[in-house]
């Protein structure tokens, strides 16, 4: 298959323009790495709504707050591994707790960052954002998705983070997708197993279930871009009329998108389930691509896992 | 091998040249990495790794030596460079910088590269590091240093601050923190980004004995590290003035050569520049 690419940061960039020229309420915040977020396009737009904190990421997420509590809409920004593991805390106790209306959107998220090594590439981000009570997880899978993500999360108010990706990846949501926070979009239909996917794994999961077609499987691909509130009415629809699950997530398996899709079956409707993502280590220096392929999380690996999971059918 | 030696200053600045000419091909090598702040950096790293620092890849793993932290890890390059001038592992390995299964990974790892003391790469955490391996050291009675590099983009980073105020609570005077001061960070002049100045004061304000050097003058270099190394009763910061990309004239005060790797062409005339061959 092939698609066009895009960047997330780039539609990020754009979504933040595009809100701004409206919503004189909007504020951006990133902590010297704009011209990776990409805000460095709302800076340039509106100087006076945006401001560089420094290398300060835990007092940006605290300005952020109090922005907030003088009746701003907050963007803050830096790359994924610092906003959610270094301001932790602040993001805890600052943002969520007191529910306050800022929005986290993150990039360079996961082992794609590449080259930079595991210190960059954060695995545990999805984690540490969902495990806190008022957050809001949404994961798009493309640049278009990205754009309307970032709208969305503007309409309501409360905290919200949004994961984004280093690389360009394939544009393989359209224009005419309405982005419903909390709501799954099954982008393939099948019977025979269900591949969830998130984020930048979508695409594996779309190239599987190719793969899976030739060998006479049926396989369903849903796109699982909000992590929290987490649609389980689509999900148990997967699991009952499928009978088997892989999840697919460029993240640590340990307490990713797999062990929550897990956790909501078992209370409803446990089916065998296999997950693709990271296997609790961290990653290291390479090329994105070579790094996917060698963690386990390319379209051969979401494919296995369909079919090893298909044997524990009943 | 003992490298506090007899190095002179001439013989150091052909050594700093040769690791700016190592940092310039693994980069190119690599296709990314961060020249700027490793070249501002070269003439501080060559001093402390090839005169300054009692250290040697025999007793790598001894907690009785000289040590260093890089806190401004993507600067990892030049700490490569040295290592490896240093024999700690191969020379030949630097070109494998960034690559997949490399030892030499983006931003030190401790856990792959010999010779790395302290994995790094998120900024503004090396200081703290630095304070618990002093402390360690002078509960176990061993008069060494701890010789900490560091940004100054990265000085905005709070933790620094709660480290500094650390050192001098507890009288550090074993650490040796250099602030690499090259006006630059990624999304311009720090000054503009988060002012800093005046620098040193706060430093001052925070108990520490305060020295100034030219960053990229050896001899400088290496007198103020003496001077430090000999000061007692409280930690020392060096605010060394830099130039960030120092010896390649197109990456001189060049934000974009922050981390940002030379072309084919870029590199040729770096390696030129640098006195060598591609
Ligand atoms: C906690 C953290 N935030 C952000 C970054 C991304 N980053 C890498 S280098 C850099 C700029 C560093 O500037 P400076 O400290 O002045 O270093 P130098 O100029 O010596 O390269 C930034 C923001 C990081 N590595 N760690
Ligand atoms: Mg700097």
């Amino acid at each position: 298959m092939t698609w066009a690419v895009e960047s997330q940061r780039k539609n990020y960039g754009k979504a933040l323009v595009e809100l701004g020229r409206t919503r004189k309420d909007i504020v951006v915040l990133d902590a010297d790495l704009s011209g990776s977020t990409r805000t460095v396009e709302f800076a340039k737009a509106y100087p006076e709504r945006f401001f560089n904190c420094g290398i300060a990421e835990q007092n940006m997420m605290g300005t952020a707050a109090g922005l907030a509590l003088g009746g701003m809409t907050v963007f803050a920004s830096t790359f994924a591994v610092f906003a959610t593991g270094r301001a932790y805390d602040q993001v805890r106790q600052s943002i969520a707790y007191p529910d306050l209306n800022v929005k986290i959107v993150a990039s360079h998220a996961g082992i794609t960052v590449g080259m930079d090594g595991a210190s960059h590439q954060t695995m545990e981000d999805i984690a540490l954002m969902n495990a806190i009570p008022n957050m809001t997880v949404i994961v798009p899978a493309d640049g278009p998705q990205t754009y309307r993500a970032v709208l969305a999360v503007a309409e309501r108010p409360g905290p919200a983070y949004i994961r984004m990706g280093r690389s360009d990846v394939p544009v393989i949501t359209s224009d005419k997708d309405e982005f419903v926070v909390g709501k799954a979009s099954v982008m393939v239909d099948g019977s025979d197993i269900a591949l969830v996917g998130t984020g930048q794994m979508v695409v594996p999961c779309l190239e599987a279930a190719e793969m899976l077609k030739q060998k006479g499987i049926s396989a369903r691909v849903i796109n699982l871009s909000t992590i929290k509130p987490l649609d389980t009415a689509t999900l148990i629809k997967a699991a009952r009329e499928c009978g088997a699950v892989v999840t697919a997530e460029e993240h640590n398996i340990v307490s990713g998108v797999g062990t929550l899709v897990a956790a909501a079956l078992a209370e409803s409707y446990p089916v065998p389930m296999q997950r693709v993502g990271m296997q609790d280590i961290f990653g290291q220096s390479g090329e994105s691509d070579e790094l996917m392929k060698e963690y386990g999380m390319g379209t051969k690996d979401v494919a296995a896992a369909a079919i090893k999971v298909m044997e524990r059918k009943k | 091998m003992n490298f506090p030696e007899q190095k002179g200053v001439h013989e150091l600045e052909a050594k700093a040249n040769l690791l700016r000419r190592h940092v310039i091909r693994m980069i190119h090598a690599a296709g990314s990495g961060h020249p700027g702040g490793s070249l501002s950096a070269a003439d501080i790293v060559t001093a402390l790794f090839f005169k300054v620092m009692d250290h040697s890849p025999e007793n790598v793993d001894s907690v009785d030596r000289d040590h260093f932290i890089l806190s401004k890890g993507h600067a990892a390059p030049i700490y490569y460079a040295a290592l490896a001038e240093c024999g700690y592992f191969p020379v030949d390995e630097l070109v494998t910088l960034r690559k997949l299964h490399s030892r030499l990974q983006g931003h030190p790892s401790r856990v792959k590269t010999k010779g790395v003391e302290m994995s790094t790469g998120s900024l503004g955490q090396g200081l703290s590091a630095a304070n618990g391996l002093a402390l360690a050291l002078r509960m176990k009675g061993l008069d060494r240093r701890v010789y900490c590099l560091c940004g100054d983009g990265e000085m905005a980073e709070g933790q620094i601050w709660e480290a500094a105020m650390f050192a001098s609570h507890y009288h550090l005077d074993n650490v040796i923190c250099i602030v690499d001061r090259n006006g630059l960070q990624i999304d311009g002049r720090t000054e503009d980004v988060m002012s800093l100045e005046p620098l040193g004061d706060k430093w001052q304000a925070f108990g520490w004995n305060v020295l100034y050097m030219n960053g990229n003058d050896i001899g400088q270099v290496l007198d103020t590290l003496k001077a430090a190394k000999a000061h007692r009763g409280s930690p020392t910061v060096i605010v060394a003035k830099t130039v960030k990309g120092k010896g390649v004239s197109f990456m001189e005060n060049n934000v974009g050569f922050h981390g940002k790797a030379p072309n084919d062409k870029e590199f040729e005339q770096a390696m030129k520049e640098l006195g060598g061959s591609v």
